[in-house]
């Protein structure tokens, strides 16, 4: 039996912004750097979902501007169908374009408020001369009915949208081309929790039964535990813990995995000692592990060697010295 | 004619261990709020014991952020339409006060925390002038007292290295320490009765345990109720004493969160909480889409249009909110 094909491959990827000297502009301090990633490895294969978690300024959004092209990696490799993402050109850059689709967080800002809606959902479709003319009425209103919006809503502007409808019609639109990946950026968040159920079970089915592959970016484990078999945990720019979802969720091995799996609020549980402290500046990182700083079973050699991520258990990584689960490979 | 508003001398926060007293400290009876031809609240009735924590609940547009604007007065009449009672500690009916009766309230005895601490706070002053300025106009300290209450306060809320924040803009600080500021600037009169609309929506979950844990501690140390507005039924339940279950500017279900959350009756609220994601989720049965309609003139229940056991009757007549198995249910036909 042969592997499925992979997708995406991360090879130890890394972004550094140049951020000026010490103390502005004419200082004389050495020039400092911002890692927003620092050595990610990550794979998608077809078919398959993924979930990258982790707080605001952990990376996720830089990752995915790298997945999709947007800016290209300071070192490392960032391979699309084994190729480089930022080299593509002619016909690689057109089915790149049409086989991934994007799901932005801000919804209505994603799209043009002066188009309709048919408009909208159409462009992939004429951008990419997937139809003919006659045929681009019916093709977007197959694609609304499969995200639940009647045909009448066609004629309509954004703005007579509400919040969960807009999110629709930015799913349509993301599936309009008939891709092989939907990148999705927080899609879900900022909803009511009846308006997020209802988008929640429209992906999965989508998932379900066009076969496409998902990297969805969530800070909501509950969404990555639905939605997605594997996980990637971020912190400060890195992976700190990979694996299948439910593996990782059921046991995680490190302790910034276990603070985030607590404080999602459960019923009728107290709520959990909080993590201390805040994720800290990304820029002139102390030696040792970035997360020593908040651990709570950090000891003196994380604060001297930082870890690198390597597999603990079949399927599994972690990048910790003191893992919470086994005992990691190298010990 | 001006309302006798003070604060009573016996309920003074530096007494919180005092026995308990049974009257409730704020009774919000078949409150409505209309503005022009839409009723958005719909005789809205509750109590909040002296202590406790009350959770409102209910997807946008229940009403939940207008009964606490109308909690601290920034909903009067005649701009919107209100009836019905709303009182603190026994005071008079607040729904009769002027904005002069409530500058005598708002942030003495009531204050709030507001969603978005980055627009709440002013970008044109420093943490320390917002800080101060309650405890200088309203307690009347001086400038040099009011300086050392600020850094107390801070330091109570978490921010280490106050008296340097003091001088920091509101842009300075991430969005957590901002909710902190906000926070401390709320509890600086030591209010009785502290609202926080939606005070975690912004942040991370790390951070979100850690502003929930603090609004609790610091209300519990002085003693004084607070109501989160929240669409999180599982925070609700590890965070509230009671819960309001609102839907349209009804109220669906009321009582003490154990009760309520343990054993839904209400079909919106268990629709509600199938629709929370807990990691072993394994299928989603959310509740089917619609908004409510707010015409004054709709008769019966808001929920009816979608709810799975609506009969006839709750389109037509509209449920009266009534005590069952320990909790308030306003429910023709309920799910259990």
């Amino acid at each position: 039996m042969s592997t499925p094909p992979e997708l995406f491959r991360l090879l130890d990827v890394e972004k550094a912004y140049d951020v000026g000297r010490k103390g502005g502009l004419f200082a004389s301090g050495p020039r400092r750097r911002l890692a927003a990633l620092d050595g990610v490895r990550l794979s998608l294969k077809a078919g398959e979902s993924v979930a990258i978690v982790g707080e605001s300024g952990s990376g996720k959004t830089t990752l995915l501007r790298v997945l999709l092209g947007l800016t290209s990696p300071t070192d490392g490799r960032a391979l699309y169908r084994e190729k480089d993402i930022t080299l593509l050109q002619g016909d690689d850059r057109d089915r790149f374009c049409r086989e991934v689709a994007m799901i932005y967080q801000d919804a209505r800002g994603s799209l043009n408020p002066r188009m309709s809606i048919l408009d909208l959902v159409a462009e992939p479709l004429d951008h990419h001369g997937l139809c003919k003319p006659s045929e681009r009425r019916d093709r977007v209103a197959a694609l609304l009915s499969r995200v639940g919006l009647p045909p009448e809503m066609m004629e309509r502007y954004t703005s007579a949208l509400s919040g969960g409808q807009v999110r629709r019609v930015a799913i349509a639109r993301a599936l309009a081309s008939a891709p092989a990946v939907l990148v999705a950026d927080e899609a879900v968040s900022g909803l009511d929790v009846s308006t997020q159920a209802q988008l929640l079970k429209l992906l999965r089915d989508l998932q379900r039964e066009m076969g496409v592959s998902m990297l969805f970016i969530t800070h909501d484990l509950g969404v990555a535990a639905y939605l997605c078999e594997r996980i990637a945990v971020m912190y400060l720019g890195r992976i700190v813990e990979t694996g299948l979802t439910k593996d990782v969720l059921s046991a995680p091995a490190h302790p910034y995995t276990r603070a985030l799996l607590n404080a999602a609020p459960k019923f009728f549980e107290p709520i959990a000692e909080p993590l201390g402290g805040e994720i800290p500046s990304p820029i002139d990182l102390p030696p040792g592990c970035r997360f020593a700083g908040r651990c709570p079973e950090a000891r003196d050699d994380c604060r001297a060697r930082d870890p690198e991520l390597v597999a603990g258990a079949p399927n599994r990584a972690f990048a910790c010295l003191h893992p919470l689960i086994g005992e990691p490979a190298f010990a | 004619m001006a309302l006798a508003l003070a604060r009573p001398a016996s309920a003074q926060p530096e007494t919180p261990s005092a026995a308990p007293a049974p009257a409730p400290l704020l009774t919000v009876a078949r409150l409505s709020l209309s503005r022009g031809e839409k009723l958005i609240l719909d005789e809205v009735s509750f109590t909040l014991k002296r202590g406790a924590t009350l959770g409102l609940v209910g997807e946008s547009g229940a009403g939940k952020s207008t009964i606490a604007l109308a909690l601290i007065g920034l909903l009067q009449k005649p701009q919107v339409g209100l009836e019905g009672s709303m009182a603190l500690d026994g005071s008079a009916n607040l729904v009769d006060a002027t904005e002069k009766d409530w500058l005598k309230l708002r942030g003495r005895r009531v204050s709030m925390i507001f969603q978005d601490a980055s627009s709440a706070l002013n970008p044109c002053f420093t943490v320390g002038s917002q800080l101060m300025s309650p405890l200088r106009r309203l307690l009347g300290m001086g400038p040099k007292d009011a300086r050392s209450r600020a850094i107390e306060l801070l330091e109570s809320v978490g921010l280490n290295d106050a008296s340097s924040r003091l001088d920091a803009y509101p842009h300075q600080l991430s969005g957590g320490m901002q909710q902190r500021v906000m926070i401390a600037i709320a509890l600086a009169t030591n209010p009785e009765l502290l609202l926080a609309d939606e005070p975690t929506s912004a942040l991370d979950v790390t951070i979100q345990a850690q502003i929930v844990r603090l609004i609790l501690d610091e209300t519990q140390k002085r003693g004084a109720s607070c109501i989160f507005v929240l669409h999180d039924l599982a925070l609700a339940s590890q965070a509230c004493d009671e819960i309001v279950v609102l839907y349209g500017g009804q109220v669906m279900e009321a009582g003490p969160s154990d009760v309520l959350l343990a054993e839904p009756l209400h079909p919106y609220t268990l629709g509600l909480k199938a629709c929370v994601l807990e990691l072993d989720t394994e299928e989603l049965t959310p509740l089917p889409s619609g908004a409510p309609s707010f015409a004054s003139r709709t008769p019966g229940c808001r929920f009816a249009p979608r709810c799975g056991n609506a009969l006839p009757k709750c389109v037509d007549e509209k449920p009266p909110l009534e005590t069952v198995r320990g909790r308030k249910l306003a429910c023709w036909n309920p799910a259990a």
